[in-house]
């Protein structure tokens, strides 16, 4: 029975202390949301297995544990450095940029090794499985020395003396190690960013990244700074939930952030980012019965008759930025599979959204879906079933 | 074969209802490691009852997806000792649930607080109206704890839940609109009640002009979006008249799912193992101490959960029946009234009106388990009803829960039950027609009690329960009376027809009237008529609390969740504050 009254008694942190390079590496690591790809689903964290999806194929993430044969035990400071800024293996192999050095090479040195002495306090966990299922010709990894030339430009962060600390520190955190554009960047055919820098929206897992410059309707033009940073650190802000891909982001790195840290991501985020060039405003659409009516019926009872939704619990539909995306990736996905939002201490209730593949047709989807781009105000484009069949 | 030992866990919780959610959520939030094994399947909303299927009458409604099979477990039935009990084969006059959130899956919603007087029944009504109006059989007493002792917890559940109703009496003060016969609360609801529809509004009118003291149902069905005490959000109520019975598809009905799943889901010292179904409660030699539990998988192998504390939370009916099983205090004898376990077993009495309109349409497919409004005049003591010539009371009420296609098709008397005319019939009363109920209190009395069945035994060759219950006529005078005064309610209301459903013994078990089975583990200050004392702790085995209506020593009218769960908040505080810093026996026997 002395055990369970020893529970009830907290151990004190001791907050005196000056914080070592591990204790750093732990925080930077999850900055940068290493855990997210370095960890097989039930598996231990950062001992490598999961199997990454690209357009190319599955790569697995390899073990970082300081396993000898199997992680990285046998590596040097100066491999470690290599590989995560220049994409090379110490065995002179190329990585695939599936893993973002070419956002890391804008991290700083101390930083960088301040996560390998992080890396070095774990278990070593022997895991060998690393490779990837990619097909003819992007199996060859020597070829990826093209793909380097053609659009890896290593270049460390440069800060801008006329802006302020945090709007550096958040760019610096956006553009190195939170490497946002991962996601958040439009794709070009061989898989690198179109446009660098530009966190325009890209394409995810069946999800839509959207775009996070200042556009009105598909961007954070109407988010305000409170509203982004509330975003970042629960998930959950009154106008939207984190859910698919950015639920993980969430639930394992930007909820653990320091307040200074989403502040300062914020900021640059909200002002002075690189704006998308979004196309032309399209035509809104005339509301159509069909898609109105199904809302009705299988919607409303939860995002309400007038889009507004629940602050918390059911995402608001009306100007809503992942509505009014671009394309309508994440719409599809949610309405035919279902989703469930981040949870975090501060906002722990993780409402989920059932699917609703099994019950409705692709011309429904597509019809409902048009509905809410054209309602309460929205304006993008409509959705067609052969979009909606292809998300199945 | 011995089962193996998992690794011994701090608490080990015995069924995930609202009782074990709320103890887990205490005692983990102060540190401890909680194990809680629940004998159903893990259920949550989106991917147990999403909107798409929640409404599905005839999977929840008439093939009860959600209670406990019959044949995983059932009770036998008898109404007197010179019958033999049959088993109960079709769930009817009460539905047990099973799987993760329990009965507060698919429950109405209701939610009360008993009357201050409830607590000391016997001593009360001694004082007020001397011995001689309690009959001779009946074994009610008090519950050794008083209302305001429990107030807090009262308070803490209603808090968590987001309950919607009005108050009746801040602090001593009377509140206009709410009930005023309730105990003094510390503060209003959270949330404010109910949108009322038409037939309540009606009842609340009628009821009014004859002197009596309407007020909104206080109601676990939300009026609008509410943010728990946890951090989680609990979503506005959408009417679509389907609760009880069934999983609620929107996040707005308050249940172990939408109030406390979240926060128990990122604990690491909470574990839930679900289709684990306990099947004793192991105990030391001297029979003095619990050690854990032992208990079938899903795959059917037998475990052996070690644990230092041991909270059975199960329905009322699987409490008793483990007890009994595991040799925990001693059986009750109805011969000489000697025992415990399973003694003052006590039901609900209940009764309805029907009335149906030429007119006015009534649009019964709005509705929610607990939209309504209440008369509580007639409870307790009521208008002298020792005079009367009965004790306890009932509460009327125009509830509208729904009007679901398949069970909900009133007709008046003398309509065909099939046929061109049963439709038409059917085409013109759905919408004209409204349903008024009286809740009743139930004695517990010495005809009235649980033990272990003699033949019939489960799927693991254990005994069933055996109840052998029959209305007291005591309580069947009390709802006669109840009864009559809600069809002079009715009767005010102006219908063209009116159909009065009086109770009549003797009890059956098959038309539904309340799952508010109670009694056979009872708490009390006095271990030779209790199981429990005032903190539900076992008399026997200090380690071992057992938790849930099956500590009620009598049936107040009411609906039993807001007590469940404040006694549940009671007994883990003192878990937190009593036992733990000194472990024994937290009141000397």
């Amino acid at each position: 029975m002395l055990g369970l009254l020893a529970a009830l008694v907290a151990a004190a942190p001791d907050e005196t202390r000056a914080e070592t390079p591990a204790e750093r590496g732990r925080y930077l690591a999850t900055v940068g949301d290493c855990v997210a790809c370095h960890t097989a689903p039930g598996g231990t964290p950062f001992a490598g297995g999961r199997a990454i999806e690209t357009p190319f194929g599955p790569i697995i993430a390899p073990n970082l544990t300081p396993d000898r044969a199997s992680g990285l035990g046998a590596w040097s400071d100066a491999d470690f450095l290599r590989a995560l800024k220049r994409g090379l293996r110490p065995d002179g192999a190329r990585l695939y940029p599936a893993c973002p050095y070419v956002y890391f090479s804008a991290v700083r040195d101390e930083d960088l090794l301040a996560i390998r002495a992080f890396l070095a306090t774990l278990t070593p966990v022997a895991n060998p499985a690393r490779g990837a299922g990619f097909g003819f010709p992007f199996n060859l990894r020597p070829l990826m020395v093209f793909w380097d030339a053609l659009y890896f430009r290593p270049a460390p962060f440069a800060a801008d003396p006329g802006r302020s600390i945090a709007w550096n520190r958040g760019a610096y955190l956006v553009e190195g190690l939170g490497h946002c554009g991962a996601c958040h960047g439009a794709k070009g055919a061989l898989g690198a960013d179109r446009e660098p820098g530009v966190l325009g929206g890209g394409r995810v897992r069946g999800w839509f990244a959207p775009d996070l410059g200042g556009d009105p309707r598909a961007g954070l033009g109407g988010w305000s700074l409170d509203d982004i940073e509330r975003y970042l650190a629960t998930g959950s802000n009154g106008r939207a939930l984190a859910a698919g891909p950015m639920a993980e982001v969430v639930e394992n790195s930007t909820a653990r952030l320091t307040m200074a840290d989403i502040r300062a991501i914020a900021l640059y985020l909200k002002q002075d980012a690189p704006l998308s060039q979004r196309s032309a405003a399209p035509s809104p659409v005339a509301n159509d019965r069909i898609g109105a009516a199904i809302y009705a019926d299988t919607c409303a009872a939860c995002h309400r008759a007038n889009g507004e939704g629940v602050p918390g619990l059911f995402p608001r539909l009306a100007g809503s930025a992942a509505v009014q995306s671009a394309r309508p990736d994440t719409l599809i996905t949610v309405v035919l599979h279902g989703g469930r939002a981040a949870t975090t201490g501060a906002a722990p209730t993780g409402p989920a959204m059932p699917a609703l593949g099994w019950r409705l047709d692709d011309a429904s989807v597509a019809a409902v879906l048009t509905y809410i781009r054209s309602a309460w105000g929205n304006e993008a484009a409509p959705v067609n079933s052969e979009a909606v069949r292809r998300g199945r | 074969m011995p089962a193996e030992a998992l690794p011994a866990a701090d608490v080990v919780i015995i069924g995930f209802g609202w009782s074990g959610a709320l103890i887990a959520e205490a005692l983990s939030a102060a540190g401890l490691g909680v194990v809680v094994l629940e004998r159903g399947p893990y259920r949550d909303t989106a991917s147990d009852f999403p909107p798409g299927f929640a409404p599905d009458e005839l999977r929840y409604a008439v093939r009860h997806d959600l209670v406990v099979p019959t044949a995983q477990n059932t009770i036998t039935f008898r109404n007197r000792v010179a019958q033999t009990a049959l088993p109960v084969r079709q769930w009817g006059s009460f539905l047990p649930a099973s799987g993760a959130g329990g009965g507060g899956v698919h429950w109405n919603g209701q939610t009360w607080r008993f009357r201050p007087s409830d607590f000391v029944l016997r001593s009360h009504l001694a004082t007020a109206h001397g011995h001689g109006v309690i009959p001779s059989d009946a074994t009610i007493q008090d519950w050794g704890v008083t209302y305001a002792e429990l107030e807090p917890f009262y308070d803490r559940f209603e808090y968590l839940a987001g309950i919607s109703g009005r108050a009746g009496n801040l602090r001593g003060h009377r509140q206009e609109g709410g009930n005023p016969f309730e105990g003094p609360r510390q503060r209003d609801y959270p949330t404010p009640p109910m949108r009322m529809t038409l037939a309540p509004t009606r009842f609340a009118a009628a009821a009014q002009s004859l002197g009596y003291h309407p007020f909104p149902q206080p109601s676990a069905n939300l009026s609008e979006p509410y943010t728990n005490p946890l951090g989680v959000v609990i979503g506005p109520c959408s009417y679509c008249g389907f609760c009880e019975r069934f999983g609620c598809g929107n996040y707005s009905k308050a249940s172990p799912q939408t109030v406390l799943m979240p926060v128990l889901r990122r604990r690491p010292n909470v574990a839930l193992r679900t289709g684990a179904e306990v099947i004793e409660i192991a105990r030391t030699p001297d029979g003095r101490h619990a050690r854990g539990v032992r208990y079938v998988d899903a795959d059917g192998i037998e475990r052996y959960q070690r644990a230092e504390l041991v909270i059975l939370a199960a329905y009322t009916f699987e409490n008793v029946r483990l007890l009994l099983l595991s040799g925990i205090g001693r059986p009750y004898d109805p011969r000489d009234g000697s025992g415990v376990v399973g003694r003052n077993y006590a039901y609900q009495t209940t009764a309805s009106v029907q009335l149906f309109f030429d007119e006015t349409r009534f649009n019964p497919f709005i509705g929610a388990g607990a939209l309504g409004m209440v008369v509580d005049d007639l409870n307790a003591d009521g208008r002298d009803h020792a005079r009367l010539g009965f004790i306890g009371g009932a509460h009327l009420a125009a509830m509208q829960s729904g009007g679901r296609p398949i069970q909900s098709r009133p007709t008046r008397p003398g309509t065909p039950r099939w046929g061109g005319a049963w439709k038409r019939a059917v085409a013109r009363d759905y919408l004209r027609n409204v349903r008024l109920g009286a809740s009743g209190s139930s004695l517990s009395h010495r005809g009235a009690w649980l033990d272990l069945d003699p033949t019939y035994r489960d799927r693991h060759g254990r005994p069933l329960l055996r109840m052998t219950f029959d209305f007291h006529a005591n309580d069947l005078r009390m709802i006669q009376h109840a009864t009559d005064r809600l069809a002079e309610i009715g009767r005010t209301m102006g219908p063209a027809e009116m159909v009065v459903n009086q109770r009549h013994g003797p009890y059956s078990v098959v038309p539904y009237q309340s799952t508010h089975n109670v009694g056979g583990a009872v708490m009390g200050p006095d271990p030779t008529t209790s199981v429990v004392n005032p903190w539900l702790q076992s008399w026997d085995v200090a380690n071992l609390f057992v938790v849930g209506a099956s500590s009620f020593p009598q049936n107040p009218s009411y609906n039993p969740t807001g007590t469940v769960a404040t006694l549940a908040l009671h007994a883990a505080n003192a878990i937190l504050t009593r036992y733990l810093p000194a472990p024994g026996p937290l009141v000397p026997r």
